[in-house]
């Protein structure tokens, strides 16, 4: 505490120059001790081999072979989870957008309560709320009837959001609750960055004859993107290593790197290709994160 | 020709108009549909609280009943995770907390090298995915023999709050006018009495905030805590596990009643809220 004073009256130069070091090394440490060395953890398992399942320990081999063999056998899984990350984070903007925007712009005197509804979901467990989905999907469940009811079912088939008059172990039920799981994240960094708008700037706009389009497109967007970005990461970064979505609504043969990784480290024990599939999918989340700041032009991640 | 381009004008005007109306009605559909969209499993954990499942699993409707709200606790491995879970939230909140402010302080009050390492230090576990976080971590506690139970689940917790924290009592603090821990000091108080007394009170909305989301992140973990607990049991692995062999309605129930804590909070928050926007 004395530290935070940092008053040069009080305490030498040395000292201050101490004192961000004091308040912050407890902290700093935690994350050094609990983050940075596990990840050095991380790849040291994944370089290592065990003789069989019930050699408890890995030892450290340089086994190089753990990422070539995650790659050939996993590499299908690694494009499906990102395509499915991928799709989850668009519908999310898209979804999520609209509501930002009105609870910004149109909310009034509502706004708390409307961002309150939207933290709302937090309140009731992850896990709970994946399996409710799974009651909405059911062949027979509340959405399937109002679909069949309305003669939608042709049309869905069709464009493959269901099949054989499913929806449940689809990629459009696992898609469909990566959305819904992450679309709270999207909301709030979009709606934080539209609140930031100064409404005259819009005024000047139709001042200048600009349509709505155009100024949603000239003033809008524009000032949006940080928190699109922000949002984006929010969604992509969890749904992409997610195994909750898949179990619950998706299709045991067409599994996500997450499960494939929980399965292999929690149920085989097979802890050296669980370490290299992590290493890799983190990996490729990093370059992920990194093209897509750059094609953004958004480089401001930490605030 | 001085008439008629006036009525052009009209009926373009007329027309843009038109054309306004339509598109807000669409986009207020729009947040319609996202906010139906936010609800519907809600309500389908609320109105299955009432359910009388005919096997083991709580997922299809047969009969309303309002037994399982009688018998609440009457799974006893349910309320136990609760409690396991409740009891690693508060820790995991307070330390993190603690640790997340010290360091949201440490960076905006004072310029030095090595600030832009220790914002990338907690940037990055919010960058990585859960599964990576959880499998590491539980690489260092193999590798180091260490057993998995209560303490490595809390490490984990106050692991990835502590980002939080730090980054949103950093937040709150952009712009605090720290020449006011000055002027308290001018005027005779020391180091702590000014931090108690002036950055404290100033700066505890955010670490209020900051408490409540490390709380609410830490009872609902369950990605990481799955990689590190041993044969402990919170409450997420308890319904993960459940979700396999046997789905009880008092999963429901408790979780509408854990729902209905966050409604009063919302009611009362958003109380507070309209009376200050209606007082401006």
């Amino acid at each position: 505490m004395v530290a935070t004073t940092g008053d040069a009256k009080l305490s030498s130069r040395a000292g201050a120059r101490a004192a961000p070091w004091a308040l912050l090394s407890p902290g700093a440490l935690w994350l050094i001790l609990f983050f940075i060395v596990p990840i050095a953890s991380l790849a040291r398992m994944s370089l290592s081999s065990k003789k069989s399942r019930f050699d408890f320990r890995a030892s450290f081999t340089w086994q190089w072979s753990n990422f070539s063999d995650a790659l050939r056998a996993y590499g299908g899984h690694f494009v499906r989870s990102f395509a499915y990350a991928g799709l989850a984070t668009v519908f999310a903007l898209l979804v999520g957008f609209p509501l930002a925007y009105v609870i910004a712009f149109r909310g009034g005197r509502w706004k708390s309560v409307l961002l309150g509804l939207v933290a709302l979901p937090f309140f009731t467990s992850f896990l709970l709320r994946t399996l409710a989905w799974k009651t909405l999907l059911a062949d027979d469940g509340v959405l399937l009837s109002a679909v069949k009811g309305v003669g939608l079912r042709g049309p869905l088939q069709a464009i493959g959001i269901m099949q054989d008059g499913r929806v449940l172990a689809s990629p459009t039920a696992v898609v469909g609750g990566l959305t819904y799981n992450f679309l709270p994240f999207m909301i709030m960094p979009i709606y934080v960055a539209l609140e930031r708008i100064d409404h005259r700037l819009m005024d000047a706009a139709n001042d200048l004859y600009a349509n709505n389009i155009a100024a949603f497109r000239r003033i809008i967007m524009p000032l949006a993107l940080p928190g699109v970005f922000a949002g984006s990461l929010l969604t992509f970064i969890p749904a992409s290593g997610d195994f909750v979505n898949d179990q619950f609504l998706g299709d045991a043969n067409r599994k996500m790197i997450g499960t494939v990784v929980q399965e292999r480290f929690i149920r085989n024990l097979d802890y050296p290709s669980a370490a290299a599939l992590s290493f890799i999918l983190m990996t490729l989340i990093t370059v992920a994160v990194l093209v897509y700041a750059r094609v953004l032009g958004t480089e401001d991640l930490t605030g | 020709m001085n008439a008629s381009t006036m009525s052009t004008s009209a009926v373009a005007g007329r027309r843009a108009g038109v054309r306004r109306r339509v598109g807000r009605r669409v986009v207020n559909g729009a947040a319609v549909f996202a906010l139906l969209y936010l609800f519907a499993p809600i309500a389908v954990i609320v109105v299955f609280s009432f359910n009388r499942p005919a096997g083991k699993f709580n997922l299809v409707w047969q009969h309303f009943t309002l037994r399982n709200w009688m018998h609440p606790f009457a799974r006893k491995e349910l309320t136990q995770a609760m409690m396991l879970s409740l009891r690693i939230a508060v820790l995991a909140a307070v330390i993190a907390t603690a640790l997340g402010t010290l360091v949201a302080l440490a960076l905006t009050r004072y310029r030095f090298r090595g600030s832009a390492a220790v914002n990338l230090l907690l940037v990055l576990p919010l960058t990585t995915p859960e599964i990576v976080l959880g499998a590491s971590l539980a690489s260092l506690f193999i590798q180091r023999g260490v057993k998995r139970g209560f303490a490595t689940i809390l490490i984990a917790h106050v692991m990835f709050c502590l980002s939080f924290v730090a980054l949103t009592v950093k937040a709150r603090l952009r712009g605090f006018d720290w020449t006011m821990e000055d002027a308290a000091m001018d005027l005779g108080a020391g180091p702590i009495r000014t931090f108690v007394r002036i950055t404290l009170p100033l700066i505890a909305p955010g670490i209020l905030a900051a408490f409540l989301l490390s709380f609410a992140i830490s009872i609902d973990d369950f990605i990481t805590t799955l990689f590190n607990a041993g044969n402990r049991i919170t409450y997420p692995l308890q319904i993960f596990g459940a979700s396999r062999a046997e789905l009880p309605p008092q999963v429901h129930v408790l979780g509408t009643m854990v729902l209905l804590v966050g409604v009063v909070f919302l009611v009362g928050g958003a109380l507070v809220g309209m009376k200050r926007a209606s007082r401006r």
